[in-house]
């Protein structure tokens, strides 16, 4: 569904990305996993066209590299930011609703799916976003991603910093967005959750993909493992 | 006391005036960042092309037709100009809308001419609205009071309820989140840019026969709005509005106060005399400052409060 082939990307002069190749198929979850600054999030990004990309990322047979973001995400591509990027002044009921990209369209989630999964972003839901706990914040963020119904879901550390406790509930989620058919490409640092849930799994490295695998495949490789992601 | 009343209805006056203005610039800096040294221009523009058209059509034709031209040039100075300038960096979009102050008074000045306009209010609205111990309140006033009002409440209900208003909220903290979820912010930057010139056009219209319609009156218009926006904090329309009033209430007072503030000083014991530069200064009317308390306050408030009164972020 989505393949990313010799993807560049640059931040002014210094050259972020070199030649990113990576798959995501329909249905699958696949993380992304490396250490800090290797260039996860400008991946994403990339995808998204918030930083321009150069090389090919074709969606379901269509060319998005050099769209603007906004026809990026209306060809089925949800964002989920590592800083979560709520909109802080309104409330949370609407930030959802600027996830629908038109008024009342509403496809596989609706704000009762959203107010079930979280009774907590319910009882708040005429609370400005801004006011919501950190954890609060990562549940708002997916879910309005997921009111604009997308068929493939970016979605760039949700359990940084989130205590125990929480990290479960966004395994519950992600799950929960499996189970509608919601491909899903997750960027994690630590092992943890990416283990238990995807299929396959990517580790990053300076700009460039240095193990592509199953998470047996990676259990086994010890060399892996310690040069790229144990710290 | 009569004075006081009048003077505090002038300074509301003045001050709706100030935030018709002072409100699209400060949506368009926020949301977009780019400080507009055009804005006032767009006013200037608003008050000759009212003018013109009123001449034609009469003054209630001009009060719609003039904002929207307004309007309309703004949104072709976003699409064609800004859009542009904006891939060369924040730099060259100053530069740009500086560049544009002067085209725009050039045209005008060709146009028109250097002489001050003869747009003068209409008489179905020149006649004192009331009389207050001798001094009146011209009607005209009354109506630009009433305009502003619903030009606000109008701005209010677009941003607070309407899906477009929210999307422009949205937009003010975080554009790119807001492209990520589907949302064309180009258009709706547009949108915001030619919206901040129509409100800048109708202040024209409404400000050029209460004020003077001259080539100088962007010139003396423009550093105003500046202070109210960076007085009432960016990003803030709270703030703006509030700034903007306080800002008319002390360009109002100002004329009228023949203190200064040796004045003020002597009841408290403390006399100045002699004759030094520090007496100079406190002996001055505050009347004869008066054009320099905005800009105090500006250096002020940055000085101590680099948010402004309301502001989100750093000025
Ligand atoms: N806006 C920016 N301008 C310049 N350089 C940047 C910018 N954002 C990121 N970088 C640099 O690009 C590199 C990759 O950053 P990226 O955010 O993609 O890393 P990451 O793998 O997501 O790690 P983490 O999220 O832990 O920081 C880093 O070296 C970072 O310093
Ligand atoms: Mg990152």
């Amino acid at each position: 569904m989505l393949q990313v082939r010799d993807l560049h990307a640059y931040y002014g002069q210094s050259h972020i990305l070199h030649g990113i190749n990576l798959d995501v198929k329909e249905g699958e979850i696949v993380s992304l996993l490396g250490r800090n600054g290797v260039g996860r999030s400008t991946t994403c990004k990339a995808i998204m066209g918030l930083v321009p990309p150069r090389g090919s990322i074709s969606f379901r047979g269509r060319e998005l590299a050099g769209l603007r973001s906004d026809l990026v995400a209306r060809a089925g591509i949800g964002y989920v930011p590592e800083d979560r990027q709520v909109f802080p002044t309104l409330s949370v009921r609407q930030n959802l609703e600027l996830g629908l990209k038109r008024a009342g369209k509403f496809g596989r989630w609706t704000f009762d799916d959203v107010f079930r999964l979280f009774p907590n972003l319910a009882a708040r839901q005429n609370n400005p976003a801004g006011v919501l706990s950190g954890g609060e914040q990562q549940m708002l963020t997916m879910c309005r991603a997921l009111m604009g119904d997308p068929d493939l879901i970016l979605i760039d550390e949700p359990t940084e910093g989130l205590a125990p406790l929480l990290v479960e509930q966004v395994g519950v989620l992600l799950a929960e967005i499996a189970s509608r058919g919601v491909s899903i490409l997750l960027v994690e640092q630590k092992l943890t959750i990416a283990l238990k849930i995807s299929r396959r799994l990517y580790v990053m490295g300076h700009g460039q993909i240095v193990f592509e695998g199953t998470p047996d495949d990676l259990a086994a490789n010890v060399q892996v493992r310690q040069e790229w992601l144990e710290v | 006391m009569e004075t006081l009343l009048i003077s505090v209805l002038n300074g509301l006056v003045y001050g709706m005036l100030l935030f018709m203005l002072a409100s699209g610039l400060t949506l368009i800096f926020s949301m977009m960042g780019v400080l507009n040294f055009a804005h006032a221009s767009i006013y200037m523009l608003g008050a000759y092309l009212a003018f013109t058209i009123s001449q034609f059509v009469g003054f209630f034709p001009a009060l719609i037709i003039a904002p929207i031209l307004c309007g309309l040039i703004g949104a072709a100075i976003e699409i064609w100009g800004l859009r542009r300038a904006h891939q060369n960096g924040h730099i060259a979009e100053l530069l740009f809308t500086f560049g544009l102050v002067f085209i725009i008074q050039r045209v005008v000045q060709m146009t028109w001419g250097m002489l001050p306009m003869p747009y003068r209010v209409p008489p179905s609205l020149d006649f004192p609205l009331f009389v207050l111990y001798g001094s009146n309140f011209p009607a005209y006033r009354g109506f630009m009071l009433l305009i502003s009002a619903a030009m606000l409440l109008s701005t209010w209900l677009l941003l607070k309820k309407t899906r477009v208003g929210l999307i422009i909220q949205a937009a003010l903290t975080h554009p790119h989140m807001v492209s990520a979820l589907g949302h064309n912010v180009p258009r709706v930057f547009t949108t915001v840019f030619a919206g901040g010139c129509l409100l800048a056009g109708l202040a024209g219209v409404i400000g050029g026969n209460y004020q003077t319609t001259e080539p100088g009156m962007a010139d003396s218009m423009g550093p105003i709005v500046f202070v109210v926006v960076v007085f009432g904090g960016l990003g803030s329309l709270a703030g703006c509005f509030v700034a903007s009033i306080v800002m008319g209430m002390i360009q109002t007072f100002a004329v009228v106060i023949d203190y200064s503030v040796a004045d003020v000083l002597r009841p408290l014991g403390l006399a100045i005399s002699g004759d030094t530069l520090l007496t100079e200064v406190l002996t001055v009317p505050v009347a004869r400052i008066g054009a320099l308390l905005p800009f105090v306050m500006m250096v002020t408030i940055l000085f101590f409060r680099p948010r402004g009164l309301m502001g989100t972020r750093d000025t």
